[in-house]
């Protein structure tokens, strides 16, 4: 009986073993997040918080300082929300319209520019920092919240092409054949036959971007201007501010508030998630 | 409705200089409005890709292609007034049947109620009222058979194109939409041109036969002609289940006409025949007969049902007849072939072409 279980036993273990090593991280924030000053002074790190004390929150989210600006984290927050919906939104449908022409549409020469928007995923960001700066110099986007949605959309549309033009590869290519002899077009095709079976990448591309671009650091603080900074830089700077005594709680709230977005976004869409990118092949 | 279709001279190159493949070497066909052409050939051969320069998939590297005798070439898919049934049936996935069948009238901006109206006339039709709400997914194969067929006929078009519509179905189904096919041409009456590897469909569907080879065109005729006057041995093998006997030897000249040696027998020919020559005999036209000269002895005997083959290993290599289904042989019996002198094929032997030979009917 033992000998029969065993594995499986071993195998839940360690399952177990590694939810615990990703969650506790993420119960401390909570915990921290909700005790005052004196608990965290004379407690216990995993100690449970006395009472649910949300004080912490109402701080970090409207009135922590960040050096001699004491409006919270809400004017970042906002500033991440106006970057990221358009970006996401842009960065997705440009993917996928690459992904339609390079996957359905090919020409000569395609495949050769796959090969070369594929560098795009794989080039460190770091080495564009420069030229990108000169480049929202020039077009008079410099400390904007445009600004940085232009860099997100470029940064991104070498990975949301891959993923639609993968994903469309699968789609027989009849499917367009038949949708050509019967008079669509290139954008009838698109919308009316395409678009509609791609649920599954939709959700993949669309998580994965705003993930990406909601916890981006390095753009936000390269290209951001005072009034454009995104959360996460407003995060960093808060938490960063000396003052006497550090308040622990805030910049666990503070932390909270900046990642649960993204949470959120797992929470809602994850199932689709993980469809998608086990969804290797469409049945005609 | 009923269009022409004329190709002329054309060629499809893939690749260039070093690399050119030639998948079309000068394709020639006429086909009258109303035929039913069918493509056959072997996987490769370049029916497939004639198929869809037809339809305006692919362009023509050389030549002319005329439907109703305007020239197509150049001219985008949709404008060519050409419907298709793909192999896959490629219907739309996230659309129901009827607006898989609408589609292609949608597109052309027929009004909604024009457009239901002649749904529902084609789904009467094909019998597939009952499913026009359904998902493509939520189909059994012949239904999705069906709704390919009912998208290419929702608009009336010019020309049918069909690509190895069937060749995903089970026998049985197959049998039957080979004559759903067969009936709805007869009603319409719309020009088709209909590609397969399927010897059988070639035989039933078509009004004439074009068989391809390698991107040449072998022969195209009539079913009559393709089976009775095969172009080639190509062609002799290709068309007929089973396939033709074909037996080596030597024709010289006689007083009246030839006589043709092969290993263990000879026939003698009315005509003038010399050199090495192939005889082809169809398996129908061998006969077992104990008197006769020509002798073998049986290895195989296959019942079919309605016929039963016999495999006899002769001199001249081994030969296959069509036999009643009850017939008395077993394996290993010494038997005696005959065949009639007018059921004989002749071939030459080097160029594979057609001898034509008197004392044949056809």
């Amino acid at each position: 009986m033992i000998v029969k279980y065993l594995p499986r036993a071993l195998l839940y273990a360690v399952l177990l073993l590694a939810a615990l090593f990703f969650l506790a991280p993420l119960y401390v924030m909570l915990a921290t997040s909700l005790k005052d000053a004196e608990q965290i002074r004379s407690g216990n790190l995993l100690s449970l918080p006395a009472t649910l004390n949300f004080e912490a929150w109402q701080l970090a989210w409207s009135s922590a300082c960040t050096g001699v600006d004491c409006r919270g984290l809400r004017p970042y927050f906002w500033n991440s929300v106006s970057m990221t919906i358009p970006a996401v939104l842009i960065s997705t449908a440009w993917g996928a319209v690459n992904g339609y022409v390079l996957s359905m549409w090919r020409f000569r020469g395609s495949e050769l520019l796959f090969g070369l928007l594929l560098f795009g995923v794989f080039m460190p960001f770091q080495v564009v920092l420069l030229p990108m700066s000169q480049v929202l110099g020039y077009l008079g986007l410099s400390s904007s919240v445009e600004g940085l949605v232009l860099v997100h959309c470029l940064a991104g549309m070498a990975g949301t092409t891959l993923f639609f033009r993968n994903y469309y590869a699968a789609i027989p290519k009849e499917l367009v054949n038949a949708a050509r002899m019967d008079g669509a077009g290139f954008w009838r095709i698109f919308w009316r036959i395409v678009v509609p079976m791609s649920t599954p990448i939709l959700m993949v591309t669309l998580i994965w971007q705003f993930t990406n671009i909601w916890n981006d650091f390095l753009f936000g603080v390269a290209f951001s201007g005072a009034d454009s900074k995104p959360i996460t830089v407003g995060l960093n700077n808060m938490a960063n501010t000396s003052s006497s005594v550090k308040s622990y709680n805030v910049d666990m709230a503070a932390a909270m508030i900046a990642g649960l977005p993204t949470m959120l976004v797992y929470v809602l869409a994850g199932q689709y998630f993980v469809k998608g990118l086990t969804a290797g092949a469409v049945k005609g | 409705m009923a269009a022409s279709l004329h190709i002329a001279g054309i060629r499809k190159i893939y690749g260039k200089d070093a690399h050119a493949v030639e998948v079309l070497k000068r394709i020639d066909i006429e086909v009258a409005p109303g035929e039913f052409l069918i493509l056959v050939g072997p996987s490769g051969c370049g029916k497939s890709t004639l198929l869809n320069i037809i339809a305006g998939l692919e362009q023509p590297s050389e030549g002319e292609l005329r439907i109703a005798g305007k020239n197509v070439v150049g001219v985008a898919p949709a404008q060519r007034d050409i419907a298709m049934v793909f192999q896959s049936y490629a219907l739309y996935p996230t659309m129901s049947v009827a607006d898989n069948i609408g589609f292609a009238l949608e597109m052309r901006k027929v009004p909604k109620e024009a457009r239901a109206k002649r749904i529902a006339e084609v789904a009467a039709m094909l019998q597939i009222e009952h499913l026009l709400q359904r998902r493509p997914a939520q189909l059994s194969g012949g239904q999705r058979q069906r709704v390919a067929m009912g998208r290419a006929l929702a608009r009336d078009p010019q020309l049918f194109l069909f690509d190895e519509p069937l060749s995903n179905l089970d026998a049985k189904l197959r049998v039957e939409m080979r004559a759903e096919i067969k009936r709805l041409h007869q009603v319409s009456g719309i020009t088709s041109v209909y590609v397969t590897h399927d010897q059988i469909e070639a035989m039933t569907l078509g009004s004439r036969i074009a068989v391809m080879k390698d991107g040449v065109l072998q022969q195209i005729g009539t079913p009559d002609d393709i089976y009775n006057a095969p172009a080639n041995t190509y062609v002799a093998g290709f068309i007929g289940s089973p396939t033709m006997n074909f037996i080596a030897g030597r024709a010289h000249s006689m007083p009246h006409g030839s006589r043709f040696d092969y290993q263990g027998g000879g026939v003698d020919v009315a005509d003038s025949l010399t050199g090495d020559v192939r005889l082809g005999l169809r398996p129908e036209h061998i006969h077992l007969a104990d008197s006769a000269s020509w002798r073998g002895q049986v290895a195989l005997v296959e019942p079919t049902g309605a016929d039963t083959y016999v495999v006899v290993n002769t001199e001249a290599g081994a030969v296959t007849l069509r036999t009643p289904p009850r017939v008395a042989v077993r394996v290993g019996d010494a038997v005696g072939l005959e065949f009639a002198r007018e059921n004989a094929h002749w071939f030459d032997a080097s160029t594979g072409l057609r001898l034509d030979v008197k004392g044949r009917t056809h």
